[in-house]
């Protein structure tokens, strides 16, 4: 049988967050949370001196001593403490030479001169706590990532349904943006409006908000979360965390837009955890009690030990669960931690996407590109009413178009009859054997029970109960056009008056 | 000869009688993870040596299932279709995908005995 097949197709952890499932959703810290004054003016000045130093070129050793929360940090240019130099087949060509002080990740082709070009993997703060779990890796976005644990994916992909799983997804794009001059919210919210058709302006502190960054044509660049922070020494900066795959075409894009006197400063000193499902709230709350009261979409910033972090109710598995961002050195211990609850298991890449697709949430790469519009995504809701009264995103034209007249295609949810999966790629037809759509993810569906899918189809099609059949390997399927998600969402969007009146 | 036989794709045969009994190794099933689908011939199908026979899907994909040897598929292992995880739980015994009945048995000599498929698979890990 064909066994690497399987390993190549990579579910990723892009993003795309309708209603807000939000992927990492982080803010700078805020003073009042403890010791993290000092550390947020600190760690601001130290990426302000870095804005304009890309991500390449010379590492440092290792971040800064862990046991000394408010010290210094690190230069932000060393992408991660545990750099490996590893031939990887997957791996895009990485600038970054090694990391000198590394001695725990797999090291191959240390060898390699500076003049040979080797394809370099990257890897993450928890290489080496996922090696010593156990996991299987896969290749994603030039990193390398479990695809799962030894429980393996239905598992993994049940538990966090049934109790809490944590997932690393510190290889997405974290950065601020932030006005050098210091100045208000809606200054630095109305800079990238420009680029998405978001109402910034009006994020509350402590907020979240789902959107998209926008191509002249009204493609979908990337989808991401915008936090703003809490705090008025916060005033005037934004916390983005975009996906993996995307992350340098985003900041890219977004440092062009950005004018004089408002910085893109990519956190590249942070590493990003989600624990999600249904006991995470009870998990957190044991380690920071505020969480309890935070709803969905909301972002905060708590110490955990000696551990600054930033924690946001959001996630990418439709379940109740907290994305939390924290500095390399605390990645590891914050991961032990949290893994050391009964009701904790690791999860990998695999589960992560079976988990999305159940909850009816895009993957940027498979339902949606830079062809893409928000309107033929599905994704009409993330468009602001004074945006679109304004008119004033790129693409509007044809957006606008397509939200009066209908676009030319829509995603929808496809729910197969049988047990055969449809996968992206797979051809839809009509009932009467016209192509009227194609498949861009599928896979079994653990808590659905049956394999699901979502696709483009002409939108005559897209009504639900639509039966149509999906071509897997010459023979035709049906599927029925089932409305999102396949299973409900657990979103924690009010509190209890109990809990508190903040958040 | 009851010896069981292995292909460079990860397959196993072994013959019972005038049928070969086939599956996938516990290698194989361990590379796959969750198997969560298994599309098994027609019975009477006839499938030629390491060409497709059946399919077996995974959470996240799909993969072939080649024929050992030629023949005609004479029988599938239907507790499958209920079962899926019975190839993930007895890869080389309870979760057998087909028999063939064989139309060429020197084709046996072209596949690998156990210690030769061991052997195979440490090279593979390298």
């Amino acid at each position: 049988m064909t066994s690497e097949k399987d390993i190549e197709q990579d579910p990723g952890a892009g993003e795309a967050v309708p209603e807000g499932t939000s992927e990492g959703a982080s803010k700078a810290p805020e003073p009042g949370s403890g010791s993290d004054a000092g550390d947020a003016t600190s760690e601001l000045t130290e990426a302000k001196t870095d804005a304009d130093a890309p991500d390449t070129g010379a590492e440092t050793a290792e971040a800064a001593a862990p046991d000394e929360p408010e010290a210094a940090l690190p230069d932000t240019e060393d992408e991660t403490p545990q750099s490996a130099d590893r031939e990887g087949q997957d791996a895009p060509a990485d600038d970054e030479a090694s990391d000198e002080g590394d001695d725990e990740s797999d090291s191959e082709g240390d060898e390699a001169g500076p003049e040979e070009e080797v394809e370099r993997t990257r890897v993450t703060a928890l290489y080496g706590l996922h090696q010593e779990l156990g996991a299987r890796f896969t290749a994603f976005a030039g990193y390398e990532m479990p695809l799962q644990f030894k429980a393996g994916i239905l598992t993994e992909h049940k538990h966090t349904r049934a109790a809490a799983s944590l997932f690393d997804v510190s290889h997405m794009g974290q950065a601020f943006i932030r006005l050098r001059d210091g100045g208000d919210h809606e200054e630095v919210a109305q800079a990238l409006e420009r680029l998405v058709p978001g109402d910034l302006v009006g994020l509350a502190p402590g907020r979240v908000r789902y959107t998209l960054l926008l191509n002249e044509q009204g493609g979908i660049v990337d989808d991401l979360l915008v936090t703003r922070p809490q705090g008025e020494e916060n005033e005037g900066l934004l916390f983005l965390v975009v996906n993996a795959s995307r992350k340098e075409v985003d900041f890219d894009m977004i440092d062009e837009s950005l004018e004089d006197g408002i910085d893109l400063i990519p956190a590249l000193d942070r590493s990003l955890l989600a624990l999600q499902g249904p006991k995470a709230e009870a998990v957190l709350a044991s380690l920071v009690p505020e969480v309890e009261a935070m709803r969905f979409l909301s972002a905060t910033t708590a110490r955990i030990g000696t551990m600054d972090c930033i924690i946001s109710r959001t996630g990418y598995t439709g379940e109740d669960g907290f994305e939390i961002s924290v500095r390399h050195p605390d990645a590891e211990p914050l991961a032990r931690l949290l893994l050391g609850f009964d009701d904790v298991m690791p999860a990998g890449l695999g589960a992560r996407d079976s988990l999305r697709l159940e909850a009816g949430l895009c993957l940027y790469g498979e339902d949606m590109d830079e062809s893409t519009s928000p309107i033929e995504a599905d994704l009409a809701w993330t468009i602001g009413r004074r945006r679109k009264e304004s008119a004033d995103f790129p693409g509007s034209k044809r957006i606008l178009k397509e939200l009066a007249e209908g676009p030319a295609r829509v995603r929808v949810g496809l729910m197969s009859q049988g047990r055969v999966p449809a996968r992206a790629g797979a051809k839809i037809q009509s009932s009467e054997g016209a192509e009227i759509g194609v498949v861009t993810s599928g896979c079994f569906g653990p808590t659905a029970e049956r394999p699901v899918a979502m696709g483009f189809v002409q939108p005559s099609f897209a009504a639900p109960g639509t039966e149509l059949n999906v071509e897997v390997r010459g023979r035709l399927h049906p599927v029925t056009v089932t409305e999102l998600p396949f299973v409900p969402h657990q979103y924690k969007r009010t509190v209890s008056k109990a809990s508190t009146d903040a958040a | 000869m009851t010896e069981t036989k292995f292909t460079k794709q990860h397959e196993w045969v072994r013959l019972e009688g005038e049928e070969a009994v086939v599956g996938i190794t516990a290698h194989a099933a361990e590379q796959l993870g969750d198997v969560v689908f298994v599309e098994l011939p027609e019975l009477g199908k006839a499938v030629a040596q390491f060409k497709e026979a059946a399919v077996v899907e995974s959470v996240k994909a799909a993969s072939e299932v080649y024929a050992p040897l030629s023949g005609e598929i004479s029988a599938v292992n239907e507790a499958l279709v209920e079962e899926p995880a019975k190839v993930n739980e007895s890869p080389e015994d309870a979760g057998w995908f087909l028999k063939i009945k064989p139309t060429n048995l020197d084709e046996l000599a072209g596949l690998m005995d156990g210690a030769a498929y061991e052997a195979y698979l440490k090279e593979l890990d390298q």
